[in-house]
C-alpha cells in the first residue's frame, strides 16, 4: 500500500510501536526505554522522534516516521509504492519466503523494506530512500535493490540530491544470488549518480550490516550515523566466533567509525534534518530546478514535526 | 601425502582401496584373482559414474572446497605467460589473499585478479585461507584502475569463502573497500571477464566478481551466504546446510538458468582436481572467446551493456 494510506491508517489506530519489556504497561500508551528502563509516554516519544529523553537512547524508527522527521512538512511524494518482491527461487526456509513477505506487509503496512520518494529537505529538492527494519530486517532483495536504483535514477534525471537512511541486516538470503547482485546494482546506480556531480548524503542507523553496508550507503559524499548505531560488514557474533578474540568495547559503533575515519560525524536524531540540510546548502546546485519546483504532497502530515 | 576424502565419496574410496589392495596381491600365483579384480573394477566404475554424474548442490560445494582443487595461482601458471605480480594497496599493506598481476593469455595482455588460497597450512596462514582484508580489495581496485588506464582487459578468478570477518578488517572499512570496488567495476572502461573456479563467498567474491561475462566451472558455487551460515540463521543448525544449499540456487547450472552466469565449463568426473589440465584448457578457451568478443566491441558499448546487465538483474513485481 502507498505510504499515504499508511499514514491514514495510523491516525485511525492506536500506537503499536513498543519496545522490549513493556508487557506490564498498557499497550500503545507507555513505552519502556530498552536502555535506561525509564517509562516514557508514547506521545512524548513521538514528539521526541523516538529518542529517550532520559538517556538519549535512539530507538528504532519506522520508515514513514523517519520520512516525516526529515522531509519539509507536506512535501513528501512517494515513488514506486507498489514495487514489491516475488519469491524467485521458491525458497523454503523455516517458513516459505512468500509467507514471510505476506507477514511483513501485514505487519508494516508497507510493500517493501524501503520507502522512496521526492521531497524537499531544508528547501532542497531531494529524493529520499529510507529503509524499514521491521520488514524482514530491511534485507535487500530484488525489490529493494530496484527501488534504490530507481531512486538514484530519478534524482539524477530531476537533478535532485540523494538522501539515504539505512538500517538493514544485509542481503535477503531468500533470493540467493539475485539479492547479492543488488549490491552491485545499487553501487552502480550510486556511482552513476555521483559522477553526474550531484550531492549524496547517507545516514546510517542502527543496525546496518552486511551486503547493504558494503554497497550504496558508504559511497555517499558525506556519511552520518546516529548515536550508538551499530554498523559493519560481518556481525559482531561472527567476528568474535571467527577470531576468538574479545571485541573492543565500542566495536562497530557509530562513535568508533568516526575515530577510524569511516564516517564524517555522529549526529543526534533531532539535529539530522538540519545537519543534512546544511550539507546540501554547500553541495546542492543553487536554486530549485524546474522539475522539482512543483513537488506535490501526497502525504498528510500527522504533525510529528513542529507540534500538532 | 594425505588424500582428502569428501564425505559423499567415502563408499567409492573404500572400494577403490580394496581394489588397490587386491592388485598388490600375486595374480600369477592365484589366477582366480584376475576375475575378482575385473568385477571389482567394473563395480568401481559404475559407482564412480553414479556418484559423480549427478552431484547435489551441497556435494558440489564440497568439491568446490576440495583442498586439491586448482587455485588461482594454478590457472595463472597454466594459462598465462610473462607474469608480473603487483602488490600492495599503497595505503596499509599487501594482502596475500588477493592476487593481482600483469599477465599474457595467448598473446592478449591482461590484468589478472583472483582470490588466492594456499596449498598448505603455511601458505594458508599467510594468505588467510583466501579471505581478504580491506587492503586486498583495495589492491584489486588499484589494479582495476591501472587496467582501465592502459586498456588491459581484466580477468578475475573467484575462490573465497568470503571477506574476512575480523576486528581489524572491520575497523579498516571492509564494507567501504567492497563497495568502492563494486562502484569501480560497474563503470570500469575496459572489459571484465570473471571466472568462478571454486568458492564464490558473498560480498568478498562480488568485490572482484562481476563484469561483462561470468564463466562458472561446473562445480564452482557463488552464493549470497554460505549454506552453513544460512542453516544457522534459519534453523540454528549448521547440519542442515545440505538442504539449504539446494534452496540457495548457488550452482553453476542454477546461475546460468538465472542468467547471472553466461556459461559453464565442464569438469572431469569427480571434480577439477582429478584432471586439472582438462579444466585449464576449458577455462582458457572460454576466457579467450569472451575476450575476443568484448575486445571487438567499442568500449562505450561494453560499459553500457554491463550496466544494462546489472539493471535487469532481479525479479520483482510493479504492483498497483
Ligand atoms: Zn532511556
Amino acid at each position: 500500500m502507498p505510504i499515504s494510506d499508511w499514514f491514514k491508517a495510523r491516525e485511525g489506530r492506536r500506537y503499536t510501536v513498543t519496545s522490549t519489556g513493556t508487557t506490564e504497561l498498557p499497550e500503545g500508551v507507555w513505552v519502556k526505554c530498552p536502555s535506561c528502563k525509564h517509562t516514557l509516554y508514547q506521545g512524548d516519544l513521538v514528539r521526541g522522534l523516538f529518542v529517550c529523553h532520559y538517556c538519549g537512547h535512539h530507538m528504532e524508527v519506522t520508515a514513514p516516521d523517519r520520512v516525516l522527521s526529515l522531509a519539509d512538512e507536506g512535501t513528501f511524494e512517494e515513488t514506486e509504492p507498489g514495487l514489491t518482491s516475488v519469491d524467485p527461487l521458491g525458497f523454503r526456509g523455516d517458513k516459505p519466503y512468500a509467507e514471510s513477505l505476506r507477514l511483513a506487509r501485514e505487519k508494516t503496512g508497507l510493500s517493501e523494506a524501503v520507502v522512496t520518494g521526492r521531497a524537499l529537505l531544508g528547501g532542497h529538492p531531494v529524493v529520499l530512500a529510507v529503509m524499514d527494519f521491521r520488514f524482514i530486517g530491511a534485507s535487500m532483495g530484488s525489490a529493494v535493490g530496484e527501488k534504490i536504483a530507481r531512486a538514484f535514477a530519478l534524482a539524477l534525471s530531476e537533478r535532485r540530491a540523494m538522501v539515504a537512511v539505512t538500517a538493514s541486516g544485509g542481503a535477503r538470503m531468500q533470493e540467493g544470488m539475485l539479492s547479492l547482485m543488488q549490491m552491485a546494482k545499487t553501487a552502480a546506480a550510486a556511482e552513476r549518480f555521483t559522477r553526474a556531480g550531484l550531492p549524496y548524503v547517507t545516514v546510517l542507523t542502527n543496525p546496518t550490516y552486511g551486503g547493504v553496508t558494503a554497497s550504496f550507503p558508504v559511497l555517499a559524499d558525506v556519511i552520518f550515523a546516529e548515536p550508538g548505531a551499530m554498523v559493519g560488514f560481518a556481525g559482531p557474533a561472527l567476528v568474535e566466533q571467527t577470531t576468538k578474540q574479545a571485541l573492543p568495547k565500542d566495536f562497530q559503533t557509530a562513535e568508533s567509525l568516526v575515530r577510524h575515519g569511516m564516517i564524517d560525524a555522529v549526529v543526534p536524531r533531532q539535529e539530522l534534518a538540519e545537519t543534512v540540510a546544511r550539507v546540501l546548502d554547500y553541495l546542492s546546485e543553487p536554486g530549485v530546478p524546474e522539475s522539482a519546483a512543483g513537488a506535490t504532497c501526497s502525504v498528510a502530515s500527522p504533525g510529528v514535526r513542529g507540534g500538532e | 601425502m594425505v588424500r582428502h576424502v569428501m564425505e559423499f565419496e567415502r563408499p567409492l574410496v573404500e572400494l577403490e582401496d580394496q581394489l588397490a589392495e587386491l592388485k598388490r596381491l600375486d595374480v600369477i600365483a592365484q589366477p582366480e584373482l584376475a576375475a575378482e579384480i575385473a568385477s571389482l573394477e567394473a563395480e568401481v566404475e559404475m559407482l564412480r559414474e553414479a556418484l559423480y554424474s549427478a552431484l547435489s548442490p551441497w556435494e558440489r560445494v564440497q568439491v568446490a572446497r576440495h583442498p586439491d582443487r586448482p587455485k588461482t595461482q594454478d590457472y595463472v601458471a597454466a594459462l598465462f605467460t610473462d607474469v608480473v605480480e603487483l602488490r600492495g594497496d599503497r595505503t596499509f599493506g599487501d594482502d596475500e589473499a588477493i592476487f593481482a598481476g600483469l599477465a599474457t593469455l595467448d598473446g592478449v595482455k591482461c590484468m589478472v585478479l583472483g582470490h588466492r588460497k594456499g596449498k598448505n597450512t603455511k601458505e594458508n596462514i599467510r594468505r588467510n585461507f583466501g579471505s581478504p582484508h580491506p587492503e586486498g580489495f583495495r589492491k584489486a581496485r588499484r589494479a582495476m584502475l591501472l587496467a582501465e588506464k592502459f586498456q588491459l582487459p581484466v580477468v578475475s578468478f573467484l575462490d573465497t569463502a568470503g571477506a574476512y570477518p575480523g576486528i581489524e578488517a572491520e575497523e579498516r572499512g571492509q564494507s567501504w573497500a567492497i563497495a568502492e570496488n563494486l562502484a569501480t567495476l560497474s563503470a570500469l572502461r575496459t572489459p571484465v571477464v570473471v571466472v568462478g573456479i571454486g568458492e564464490g563467498g558473498s560480498g568478498g567474491a562480488l568485490a572482484i566478481g562481476f563484469g561483462d561475462r561470468l564463466i562458472m566451472l561446473e562445480n564452482a558455487y557463488y552464493s549470497v551466504i554460505s549454506p552453513e551460515m544460512c542453516a544457522m540463521i534459519l534453523y540454528k543448525d549448521p547440519a542442515r546446510a545440505a538442504e539449504v544449499a539446494s534452496s540457495l540456487k548457488l550452482t553453476a547450472e542454477d546461475l546460468v538458468r538465472l542468467r547471472i552466469a553466461d556459461e559453464m565449463v565442464a569438469e572431469p568426473l569427480g571434480g577439477a582436481h582429478r584432471d586439472p589440465a582438462v579444466v585449464y584448457q576449458g577455462v582458457g578457451e572460454a576466457v579467450l572467446r569472451a575476450l575476443e568478443e568484448l575486445r571487438a566491441q567499442d568500449i562505450d558499448e561494453v560499459v553500457s551493456a554491463r550496466s544494462e546487465r546489472l539493471s535487469r538483474t532481479g525479479m520483482f513485481v510493479e504492483g498497483e
